[in-house]
């Protein structure tokens, strides 16, 4: 008996691995594939209202303190993020968030919401990181009203740009030598050198309108430069046309917008005029295509 | 006498060039081959590229590699996976991996292709991706939505398409059904559109996409052998958990969480990203439907949904000199993952009958010790 218990353990000591048994804990629930096992209780404190033929979840706005890796932090945190483009940017400074370290949010009777957030911003061509604080108000109530933003950082100057704004602002001050360019970065995510700072111009220019638009239930981006086009010079400013890309996150829409840009290292990145164009839905049917 | 010591000494280094060439494969006769192969893996692939990659794949390795097209999508194209794991006599279990099943993320195919030729690569030499394809076998679909993705390919304006290639009905012009909205797993309910031209528009009803449809079949049928699920998207940096319904969790929400943090820090290690894990309702947005969701309904404990690079400064249009250090990290977490996922299956089992048996010997041992 003794030898047969201790041949059995070595066996299993030295053979590891029988596949055939099994203990799985915390599997979920064992259902018979044919009883379509989907119901899943629906948490006490979830209103479900019918809004036409489709159910909305009334989201529960986070008040007090924000989990950092949550996303009503993330959501403000890239507001702030486009504010300070439109305040700092440039074709060769460009600013994305990296963390937020900590944030918290209240209702202000009603008027809207506060945010308060400490962040690490990242300028993108310098690579040189800065701490921001910043307060946000979104407006509640009807109409589109765009939030309000303040914010302080230490470190995001630090990246010096002088020189080569200066240099591409002189090299395409000159109205003989208008520049153009499109699909930045192309399918592959490639773009030219030389359309580089045009891309990081667009994105800044996007600022302006992702800052407008934004609100506690949008997370934008900008996916692409379509095309921009140079104008001529005026009053000193570099002026272009563009139209942008931009993808909103919780809607996963790409929104086409065309915006008349100006820039110089003075006076900074301005944008005078947006307009949403339309969605193509024309543009989708199936092309001509074999592969 | 000298001739033959210089000879040998040759014969000697001679020998350990040719085996550190093999090893490392950066000698003069193997670096084109690989410096060819390792551009392959920095390039994004169109559908016909792929196909023929999954040929080249089964054909090279024919002894752990097969495929099985198991459904069609709307426009009639196969949807095949390569399944890769050692031959055995009995019944494995099985780890599932999709990529693609949105087809603008173009980073996610790349990274199932990645993904095999990593464990095709290293299986012969590394004892645990051997252990593991001895005891597993992985189900690895590099496209879902196929015709989305050949959609994509088409030109810079199709470049950003998301769903599936079917016609929209009942008067609605748009195309295509968002097939991570399809799935029979709380359909219809959360985070979805009954507008035929919105982005998350979830179908005219549960499972009325192919493509969804073969992957439920699919899964259905190997339910009891799976142990993870994986499907890869982007952009976001993110892993995610089931569920997608607020206020639910997984009955192992936990053990999730842990492994999800675990797999976000085998990432960073490779090249300093930070990944967020949590289940979707919180980092992301609510929603339902999902392929991940219906894989953790019908029992699959380990469910993850990856969102590659980046976090919003190219999103979809990530460059191709990104495609190789996001696949290595990625590799990382899925590997995290599967390991965990691997020994608990074949290792938590023989270690506790083994441990009991042995305190009952040392028991018995003792007992007759004192008795005698």
């Amino acid at each position: 008996m003794g030898w047969t218990l201790l041949i059995l353990l070595v066996v299993l000591t030295v053979v590891h691995g029988n596949p055939t048994v099994m203990v799985r804990t915390g599997s979920g629930p064992t259902v018979g594939f044919d009883q379509h096992p989907n119901s899943v209780p629906l948490g006490e404190d979830i209103q479900t209202t019918t809004e036409g033929e489709s159910e909305v979840v009334e989201e529960v706005m986070t008040t007090g303190v924000l989990n950092p890796s949550h996303y009503p932090a993330r959501r403000a945190a890239t507001v702030v993020q486009h504010y300070l483009n439109t305040r700092y940017g440039s074709p060769y400074r460009w600013i994305f968030l990296s963390t937020v370290h900590s944030g918290s949010a209240e209702d202000v009777a009603e008027m809207g919401r506060k945010y308060q957030l400490e962040l690490t911003m990242q300028e993108m061509i310098s690579n040189v990181s800065g701490q921001c604080s910043a307060e946000l108000f979104f407006p509640g109530g009807e109409g589109q009203s765009a939030p309000q933003v303040q914010a302080s950082c230490e470190g995001l100057h630090q990246s010096n740009t002088t020189a080569q704004e200066e240099a591409f602002y002189q090299q395409h001050r000159a109205s003989n030598n208008l520049v153009s360019g499109n699909n930045i970065p192309d399918s592959y995510g490639h773009m030219e050198p030389s359309m580089k700072p045009f891309w990081q111009l667009g994105g800044v220019a996007s600022s302006f309108i992702m800052l407008r638009e934004s609100n506690e239930s949008t997370l934008y981006n900008m996916a692409q430069v379509a095309n921009f086009t140079q104008l001529e010079t005026e009053k000193d400013q570099l002026r272009f046309n563009y139209h942008v890309l931009l993808h909103e996150m919780i809607s996963q829409e790409i929104i086409h917008w065309k915006l008349l840009v100006t820039w110089s290292p003075e006076q900074g990145v301005q944008v005078l005029q947006t307009e949403l164009q339309p969605k193509c839905h024309h543009c989708e049917a199936p092309p001509n295509t074999t592969n | 006498m000298m001739m033959l010591g210089l000879g040998s000494v040759g014969l000697v280094l001679l020998s350990l060039a040719v085996q550190s060439g093999h090893g490392a494969q950066d000698s003069a006769v193997w670096s084109r081959e690989e410096t060819t192969e390792r551009n392959y893996y920095t390039r994004y692939h169109n559908m016909s590229e792929i196909t023929a990659w999954m040929e080249q794949m089964k054909r090279e390795n024919p002894d752990v590699v097969s495929s099985m097209v198991y459904g069609q999508t709307y426009e009639r194209r196969n949807i095949t996976l390569l399944k890769i794991g050692l031959s055995s006599t009995v019944r494995k279990k099985a780890i599932w991996m999709d990529c693609g099943i949105h087809a603008r993320e173009w980073i996610a195919p790349a990274f199932c292709q990645y993904f095999v030729r990593e464990i095709l690569r290293t299986y012969k030499t590394d004892t645990k991706v051997n252990e593991m394809m001895k005891n597993l076998d992985f189900y690895i679909t590099p496209v879902l939505n196929v015709d989305g993705y050949i959609y994509s390919w088409h030109n810079e304006s199709t470049r950003l398409w998301r769903k599936s290639r079917s016609p929209g009905t009942g008067g609605c012009t748009c195309y295509g059904t968002d097939l991570n909205r399809n799935f029979y797993a709380n359909w219809g309910m959360v985070g979805v559109s009954t507008d035929c031209c919105n982005l998350f528009y979830c179908g005219t009803k549960a499972l009325s996409e192919s493509e969804a449809w073969a992957v439920t079949d699919m899964l259905g049928k190997m339910r009891e052998d799976i142990l993870a699920f994986l499907t890869i998207h982007s952009y976001g940096q993110q892993l995610l958990v089931p569920y997608g319904h607020p206020n639910t969790s997984a009955p192992n929400h936990d053990e999730l969480m842990e492994v999800g943090l675990g797999a976000a820090m085998a990432i960073k290690a490779v090249h300093g990203m930070d990944y967020t894990v949590g289940t979707s309702p919180d980092i992301l947005y609510p929603f339902l439907g999902s392929s991940q969701d219906f894989a953790r309904l019908i029992g699959i404990p380990l469910s993850f949904t990856f969102e590659l690079r980046d976090k919003g400064e190219h999103g979809f249009e990530l460059p191709e000199d990104q495609i190789q250090p996001t696949c290595e990290e990625a590799y990382a977490g899925a590997q995290h993952i599967i390991t965990y996922t691997h020994d608990k299956a074949f290792y938590s089992y023989a270690a506790t009958v083994t441990a009991t048996l042995w305190t009952t010997l040392l028991a018995a041992w003792v007992s007759s010790a004192i008795l005698l």
